[in-house]
């Protein structure tokens, strides 16, 4: 009897277990799905060029966890920030992704991406596999998501790894790369930044 | 010549070694020439905005299956490159894969133009050259470079294409090294540039793009090649170690 109640209660923790999985994973793949339908409706529309980078930010700023990512770039140097520094950085870098976030997308008349399937790493990320579809002029590209799940309701991505290249790998090094050429100067790579951003 | 050459090669494999991997968290760029690198790279990409982006661009206006089939046949040559580093890195499942699809797609594919092999059941797999090979090996990268004309590499990455140059690259020996009477040496640096060429027309506004948006587009280059040869080393698929975990967890706490 004790057995049975035993292995009852080993089913039960395994259902809600796969239960909790199956809605990361769905809920993974769907946002993923919604937002790379809303950025390829919005690239493909007539408005103005203008018009889609503003609807592009509104999806940047709903579906990335910029700060997040804004911490994950500065590194090392993340812990010699002070408060304010902390603050100033959030503001600038959240303007300057936006920016060039949408600036790089607006470029492609043509994105249709596929989810293909996902991977959940923990409770925290799942990676979501998808493909960008080969056009005549360039070939079909593997994208695959980093979508950071501690709140389930709401999942935000954390970086995107295009054939097998982290964008936030590759932006942590970017700005290592102007501290370091600057004495370790953390301001030097402020001023880069807000520089950019009055382009 | 040859005597120098090979101290030549042995110092940079030397160098090459000493100068290891580093596994640490947040890896450590070996940048040791940091300052002609740069100077380097200027030139490359003026070089790249008076002639290779204009080239590219000009080739993009070609009708898809003529880059199609340009692509294939640049593909299908590599295989003399890929083939014996299959073998050197002990994946012979890889090297009878490809030495199939360079006699399929030769014959009767005509010289790589089209990929019958594929359909056939062979497919199309990474490339792989001696530098992937000594990565394989656990030969570090050594220090970053940027070599004229030809753009990003390591210490490792340049003896490996040395030791292309040195008779491990079978179509480099019968059209520069040796005399034949079939090719000539301009073809190989024809095949070469049309390499170039074609994946500049490939990554047009990615590259780009990448360039409006950088703030440091020389460490951008530069990272993108590491993560790059970094994947293929490990043959991975899409995964990185980028995935790790570990690199993210410190935002949590």
């Amino acid at each position: 009897m004790k057995k049975l109640r035993l292995n009852l209660v080993f089913i039960t923790v395994l259902f809600f277990v796969s239960l909790y999985s199956n809605t990361i994973a769905s809920t993974s793949s769907n946002f993923i799905d919604d937002i790379t339908n809303k950025a390829s409706n919005i690239l493909s529309s007539k408005d103005t060029r203008e018009i889609k980078i503003q609807e592009l930010v509104k999806i940047g700023e709903n579906s990335v966890d910029i700060d997040g990512i804004g911490f994950y770039t500065l590194g090392k140097h993340r812990k010699n920030l002070n408060d304010n520094q902390k603050n100033e950085f959030k503001k600038i870098f959240r303007e300057y992704f936006l920016k060039s976030f949408s600036t790089r997308l607006v470029e492609y008349k043509e994105a249709k991406i596929v989810v293909i399937s996902e991977d959940i790493k923990n409770e925290k990320y799942t990676i979501v596999k998808s493909k960008l579809l080969a056009t005549s002029d360039r070939p079909e590209v593997a994208i695959d998501w980093r979508v950071y799940t501690r709140d389930p309701s709401k999942p935000l991505i954390r970086d995107l790894i295009i054939e097998g290249l982290s964008l936030a790998r590759t932006q942590r090094e970017e700005f290592n790369s102007i501290i370091i050429n600057n004495g370790g100067d953390i301001n030097a790579l402020f001023t880069s930044l807000k520089e950019f951003n009055k382009k | 010549m040859i005597k120098r050459l090979k101290i030549f090669l042995f110092i940079l494999l030397i160098q090459s070694l000493v100068v290891s991997f580093s596994h640490s968290e947040e890896r450590e760029v070996k940048d040791c020439f940091e300052k002609i690198n740069r100077a380097t790279f200027a030139f490359n990409m003026a070089l790249d905005k008076v002639l290779f982006r204009p080239v590219a661009a000009g080739y993009r206006k070609l009708p898809s299956p003529v880059r199609a089939g340009t692509s294939n046949a640049l593909n299908n040559l590599s295989n003399l490159v890929t083939i014996p580093n299959n073998i050197l890195q002990g994946d012979f499942r890889s090297a009878g894969n490809n030495t199939i699809r360079l006699i399929i797609n030769t014959t009767i594919g005509i010289v790589g133009i089209f990929d019958p092999a594929n359909a056939l059941g062979f497919e199309k797999l990474d490339k792989e050259d001696f530098g992937q090979t000594f990565g394989a090996m656990g030969i570090g990268e050594g220090c970053y470079l940027v070599l004229p004309v030809i753009g990003p590499s390591t210490v490792r990455d340049a003896v490996g294409s040395i030791v292309s140059m040195s008779g491990g690259d079978a179509w480099y020996n019968v059209t520069v090294k040796n005399d034949t009477q079939y090719f000539k040496e301009s073809d190989y640096y024809y095949s070469k540039l049309t390499e170039g060429v074609d994946f500049r027309a490939k990554n047009l506004e990615s590259f780009d793009s990448l360039e409006k948006t950088s703030v440091d587009f020389y460490a951008t280059v530069r990272s993108l090649y590491l993560q790059d040869r970094d994947r293929k080393i490990k043959n991975l698929k899409v995964k990185t170690d980028t995935l790790d975990d570990s690199d993210w967890d410190s935002l949590d706490k």
